[in-house]
């Protein structure tokens, strides 16, 4: 039912949309719910539980029974307050909660069935018997669960945006603008965020006036001189939904939601650029003003949760800002002076206003004042005790009540209406305050708990700190803009202006009632206190008797608050009648914790654009688009892709890897090592600092000498390894894994910081300097010998663990003879520019050598068939140098990082796990790495476990599998047979020394 | 010789200069984009290290370059232009970074090591480690606003500063020249790893989308 003016809508321009899909009309300015209310519907959605039907209310955040699923598809959202939603032309939502129908809701035999399903049921009726818990909980959830969550992907672009302030003004109702102006005219960078569509926050709901004139004409004066500001930034239909250390701001904006689907995808070229649906902002705020607002608190009573029965100042914001009439007849409800206001309102708007009930003996002058002048009748000391309808409100009992706030006794006046307007006073918006650890107390003259001490620069202004009438909120706002500026440290004034001037009020106190008990029997098992999570005054009081007292442990056995509106509405309620069943003052009960969000906030803005492609960076090196053009197989090391292996046509992973096998033992093989860690060292104290990482000695290497060395954590367990070449006097360059390049530049520069600073050492990382390719084979040398110009390449010159410098391919390089596959090989490092060059040259060239790239998995298997270990794979954060068999690399003689723990009683004892190698009885067997070995397999676990193998491959060069294993006193079972048992079947392998190929050596040094 | 032809910037595969042809060509008809995007290919990039209160390395250093090496957090020393001589970027208390003109990294970097060496100090080539892109326009801000978490304001961020963040999910040297007046905004250097720069080259030209992006030659 619409007014026939008023109203911040615009008549002009009709939208239509769908609920539950029943077309209705509505206005522009409208959200869903008030467009609801105007059409007259009552019933907008059944509770979680017991399915009862249940109206609108609310009008803003709080909201917990109009709950819908907006859209369908890709688009849809679930459990989006109508309150909330802007509406916009062909606007399409559906009720959660109902099946089939929001009318014909089969599971409302749920309601029937409440007094069996109390708070915890589920824990109690379907745990027996326990097998057929899986059963009951698909149905239960079905049953209970809020909206569907969307199946498909989401269309739209989400993205995210850093941004820094002096003042971040958290609300844009009386008391935020006037901390944004205030902050703002001094030059501070100021930001005010509010999440509905225009500043203005209660004003825009209310008929308050401010200078004698509506308040909606101030904040608009307001608004147009925050915009005119340069360092302020405005942000409307944005909800900060969390405050977190050092003043960080979650902020979500809502960008096209209000036009609807589709309006935030990606643009076309004809459209031009796309659009961002939502955004979410992360703020640092030197100074955060708190101007959140309040909610209204409903009074919980018998059928509190009846369609009709809403809070007062909502019900009064669909008569004043969008013309709707949430009812015909209303009663207002109320323990505080606030209702009067807006029972005048309602009778304003067209709503008889058949009584007042004031739970107070004694209301204020300016109340009754207030409702005389209306002709409204006032009942004083009397509640609502009981409600009768269903679906639609009919009519209310109104009994006295005594001193202790229970009913008095005597018959109950019955008044009818269609609405029930209820105040059961204020609650602050604590929630961000409480974010980031802010403490609340409790004021008992207001009875509501206000923002306390707080370790971070928030400071809460109006009805966040419990300023309600307008006159305070203002004045509160002004002061808190002004010393948020002042403490973010500008000094500037702004111009003076004059201060503006609202209706003074003078509001009695309200009288501490939160629940109304039902003289009935049983009554309070529909004396709702959540009305999303279908918790009520008997489930609170049973959690009580079942010896839940903590409130963290009650909101958690009954749910209470757990819903999608965080408890809003309820929490409060619920610690009073908590208080009031332990016995206990509400201050002692406590609170249970605010955590973020606010209100919900979208997967899709949390994730922003870091889906699809820009999940995670991929990291590409130099010869890349080489490899990717010859149809190589990549993989994953760390976030770099890295050739797996070179498939021809028709190849399996298989007959590749056999092929690049046998080509690098018996021809020649290439393959990119541009990954590997490089760390470039200088300083007169570096051979010191290698001794003390590295645990051999680093003090006789030569100039264009490399040398291997393994790295361990202060445990003593392997950590890295690699090879560091002396490229000059005071010049070392050394190589890490690919995966460890960070962690071991981070782990010398914390070494060298915080623990050696005198030693003269300086790193700096080239891994990306340099582009690396690796040859390896019997023709390497002559295919080297042939590209470069100037190099002696032969085993006397540049033999086996050397180093020079030259030009290959004509390009400046640096050609290392280290190895991982145990064949003559040569490392040339080019600059990263010439990467690509260096490669295609030594294909060219190599092709008559019978060339062949191979990949890291034909790197893989040539290293292990020489017993090389690779660090995080035969390692694992447990295994010694002296497990692996590398005793001889740990220095006696020198310190080193974990030199100690090596002789602890566990590291020292004989019995550890040691590599070996494992030789499978059937050649074309090979292990699963991972598998576990035994050494007395039995038909079923448990067999005691002796190790694991960690690395297998098929060997083509050997024509038969190998692995790499750890197992316990390894060395001294060498010939031993040992089990791996595997799914289906047990297979049998001897324990050998772990290398397989060459086991002289004699092609390495050739 | 290492030719030309043989070099290969990092973002040499992705055909930009063509791009930037079409764009000119668009320009020039009069079209108009918030943000303007290059790589700066090949710029000399020397990074070096030593004791900041060692008076004997930053006077050799200061030999070298013309400029003392900047001490204050996030600023930088030298020529802006990088025609007219080398730049340093405070990158820690003991390093900084050198950028220099293309192909003058190899001398400056010979010439770096020599007067400093004995003061125990690093200097080491690292041109090819990182690419540089090269961002302005209007919008140029708000696209590194999307990604980089540090104030960007600009006047807390003013030109000749740089620092060091994280851009999407890249580690980046950020450093702020003079506005751009033919791009008509603030004009920003993205140092970012060889391997990154992919990756972040197709994440700005996502963030950029919204505002329109032209391709330029660096």
């Amino acid at each position: 039912m619409r007014s026939v003016g008023g109203g911040r809508i615009d008549r002009t321009r009709t939208l239509s949309f769908t609920f539950d899909g029943t077309g209705y009309q509505g206005f522009d300015g409208d959200t869903l719910a008030s467009a609801l209310v105007a059409n007259g519907v009552r019933l907008v959605g059944r509770s979680f539980k017991l399915h009862r039907p249940r109206g609108l209310f609310a009008a803003g955040a709080e909201e917990p029974s109009a709950i819908v699923q907006l859209e369908t598809g890709a688009h849809t959202l679930p459990n989006l307050r109508a309150t909330q939603v802007e509406l916009y032309d062909g606007l399409s939502a559906t009720s959660v909660n109902a099946w089939p129908s929001l009318t014909v809701d089969l599971w409302s035999i749920n309601s029937l069935l409440a007094p069996l399903l109390p708070a915890g049921f589920y824990y109690k009726t379907f745990m027996w018997p326990k097998s057929l818990w899986h059963a009951y909980e698909s149905v239960i959830r079905r049953a209970a669960g809020l909206g569907r969550a969307p199946e498909q992907p989401d269309p739209d672009i989400y993205d995210h945006r850093y941004v820094h302030c002096d003042v971040l003004v958290v609300g844009g109702g009386p008391a935020g603008l006037a901390a944004a102006l205030k902050a703002g005219r001094t030059g501070a960078r100021v930001i005010i965020v509010d999440e509905q569509n225009e500043l203005g926050g209660q004003l825009l709901g209310n008929r308050q006036h401010i200078d004698d004139a509506p308040g909606t004409d101030w904040a608009a004066a307001a608004a147009a001189e925050l915009a005119a500001l340069d360092e302020v930034q405005v942000l409307t239909r944005t909800t900060a939904f969390g405050h977190y250390e050092h003043n960080h701001v979650a902020l979500l904006e809502r960008c096209t939601d209000h036009l609807g689907p589709g309006a935030g995808g990606l643009g076309t070229e004809e459209s031009g650029a796309g659009g961002v649906r939502q955004r979410v902002w992360k703020v640092r705020a030197k100074q955060v003003v708190l101007a959140s607002g309040a909610h209204e608190r409903s009074i919980v009573f018998r059928n509190n949760d009846r369609p009709g029965v809403m809070l007062a100042s909502a019900a009064a914001a669909y008569v004043n800002r969008y013309a709707a009439r949430p009812g015909h007849r209303a009663v207002v409800f109320t323990n505080n002076d606030s209702a009067y206001a807006a029972a005048a309102d309602l009778a304003a708007g067209g709503v008889t206003v058949a009584a007042i009930v004031d739970a107070r003996p004694e209301p204020g002058p300016a109340a009754v004042e207030l409702a005389a002048a209306q002709g409204i009748e006032l009942l004083v000391g009397r509640a609502v005790v009981d409600v009768k309808g269903s679906r639609r409100l009919e009519a209310v009992n109104v009994v006295p009540l005594d001193e202790s706030g229970a009913p008095a006794g005597g018959t109950a006046r019955t008044i009818g209406c269609d609405l029930l307007a209820v105040s059961g006073g204020w609650n602050p918006c604590v929630h961000l305050h409480c974010h980031s650890g802010g403490k609340v107390t409790f004021d008992a003259e207001q009875a509501c708990f206000v923002p306390g001490e707080s370790k971070l620069a928030i400071r809460a202004a109006g009805g966040a700190a419990a300023k309600f009438d307008l006159a305070a909120c203002l004045d509160s706002g002004f002061a808190a803009g002004a010393a948020a500026a002042r403490n973010a440290g500008i000094t500037r004034r702004g111009h003076a202006r004059k201060t503006p001037v609202a209706q003074p009020e003078t509001p009695a106190p309200p009288r501490q009632l939160f629940y109304v008990p039902s003289p009935k029997r049983g009554g309070d098992t529909k004396a709702f206190v959540d009305l999303q999570h279908d918790v009520t005054a008997a489930d609170i009081a049973l959690a009580v008797r079942e010896g839940y007292e903590s409130v963290e442990h009650v909101k958690r056995y009954t749910t209470l608050g757990m819903a999608t509106d965080q408890g809003k509405t309820s929490n409060v309620a619920g610690l009073a009648i908590l208080s009031e069943v332990l016995e206990r003052p509400i201050p002692e009960v406590g609170t249970t914790t605010f955590r973020p969000p606010y209100t919900a906030v979208t997967y899709g803005a949390l994730a922003g654009r870091h889906v699809g492609e820009f999940a995670d960076p991929v990291r590409k090196a130099a010869m890349h688009h080489w490899h990717e053009a010859a149809g190589a197989v990549f993989e994953d090391v760390g976030q770099w892709k890295r050739p797996w292996y070179y498939p021809r046509d028709g190849e399996s992973m298989k007959q590749a890897v056999d092929r690049e096998c046998l080509a690098a033992r018996n021809a020649v093989g290439l393959v990119d090592a541009s990954t590997l860690g490089k760390i470039d060292i200088q300083g007169r104290d570096t051979a010191t600092l290698l001794n003390r990482i590295y645990t051999n000695a680093w003090d006789s290497l030569a100039i264009g000498r490399s040398r291997y060395g393994l790295m361990c954590t202060e445990d003593g367990m392997i950590f890295d390894d690699g090879v560091t070449t002396r490229l000059g006097e005071h010049h070392y360059l050394m190589t890490t894994t690919s995966g460890g390049a960070a962690r071991v530049m981070a782990w010398l520069e914390e070494w060298l910081q915080t623990e050696w600073p005198e030693l003269d050492v300086r790193l700096t990382s080239v891994t990306e300097q340099w582009a690396s390719a690796g040859l390896c084979g019997p023709n390497a040398r002559r295919l080297m010998d042939e590209v470069s110009e100037d190099l002696l390449l032969d085993a006397e010159a540049l033999p086996f663990m050397a180093m020079a410098e030259g030009r290959v391919a004509g390009l400046p390089a640096r050609v290392f003879r280290i190895s991982f596959s145990g064949e003559v090989s040569f490392e040339v490092n080019v600059a990263a520019r010439y990467g690509t060059a260096l490669w295609t040259a030594l294909m060219t060239a190599g092709e008559k050598y019978g060339i062949t790239p191979y990949g890291t998995e034909a790197m893989h298997i040539l290293r292990a068939e020489k017993g090389y270990i690779i660090a995080g794979q035969e390692t694992d954060g447990s295994v010694t140098p002296i497990d692996l068999g590398f005793g001889r690399m740990v220095s006696k003689k020198k310190d080193f990082i974990g030199k100690r723990s090596l002789s602890r009683a566990d590291t020292a004892r004989e019995n550890r796990k040691q590599l070996v190698g494992l030789l499978t009885e059937d050649e074309t067997e090979v292990l699963p790495e991972g598998a576990q070995i035994v050494a007395e397999p039995r038909p079923m676990p448990p067999m005691e476990m002796i190790g694991h193998v960690t690395s297998s491959y098929y060997s083509a060069n050997l024509g038969r599998s190998i692995a790499l294993a750890l197992i316990r006193s390894g060395q001294s079972r060498i010939g031993e047979a040992v089990f791996a048992p595997l799914p289906g079947k047990r297979v049998m392998a001897r324990i050998v020394e772990p290398v397989f190929f060459d086991p002289e050596g004699q092609r390495l040094h050739g | 010789m290492a030719e030309a032809y043989q070099q290969q910037s990092g973002l040499a595969h992705l055909g930009l200069a063509a791009r930037a042809v079409v764009d000119a060509d668009k320009f020039d008809h009069g079209a108009d984009w918030g943000v303007w995007l290059g790589e700066r290919a090949f710029q000399g990039q020397i990074n070096l290290r030593g004791d900041p209160g060692n008076k004997t390395f930053m006077d050799a250093v200061a030999g070298v370059l013309g400029v003392r090496l900047p001490t204050k957090p996030n600023t930088s020393a030298g020529a802006e232009n990088l025609r007219d001589g080398p730049r340093a970027m405070w990158l820690a208390p003991d390093e900084w970074l050198v950028v220099t003109e293309a192909g003058a990294e190899a001398g400056l970097a010979g010439t770096l090591a020599e007067a400093t060496a004995g003061c125990g100090g690093s200097v080491t080539d690292v041109s090819d480690a990182r690419t540089v892109i090269g961002l302005s326009g209007r919008q140029a801000r708000d696209v590194l606003m999307k990604g980089c978490p540090l104030d960007l304001h600009p006047a807390a961020f003013i030109p000749g500063q740089c620092a060091q963040s994280l851009l999407a999910r890249a580690t980046v040297i950020l450093y702020r020249g003079s506005d751009d007046a033919a791009a008509a905004g603030a004009s920003f250097d993205i140092h970012v790893a060889r391997s990154f720069v992919e990756y972040l080259w197709t994440w700005l030209e996502d963030a950029a989308g919204e505002y329109g992006v032209r391709i330029v030659e660096g």
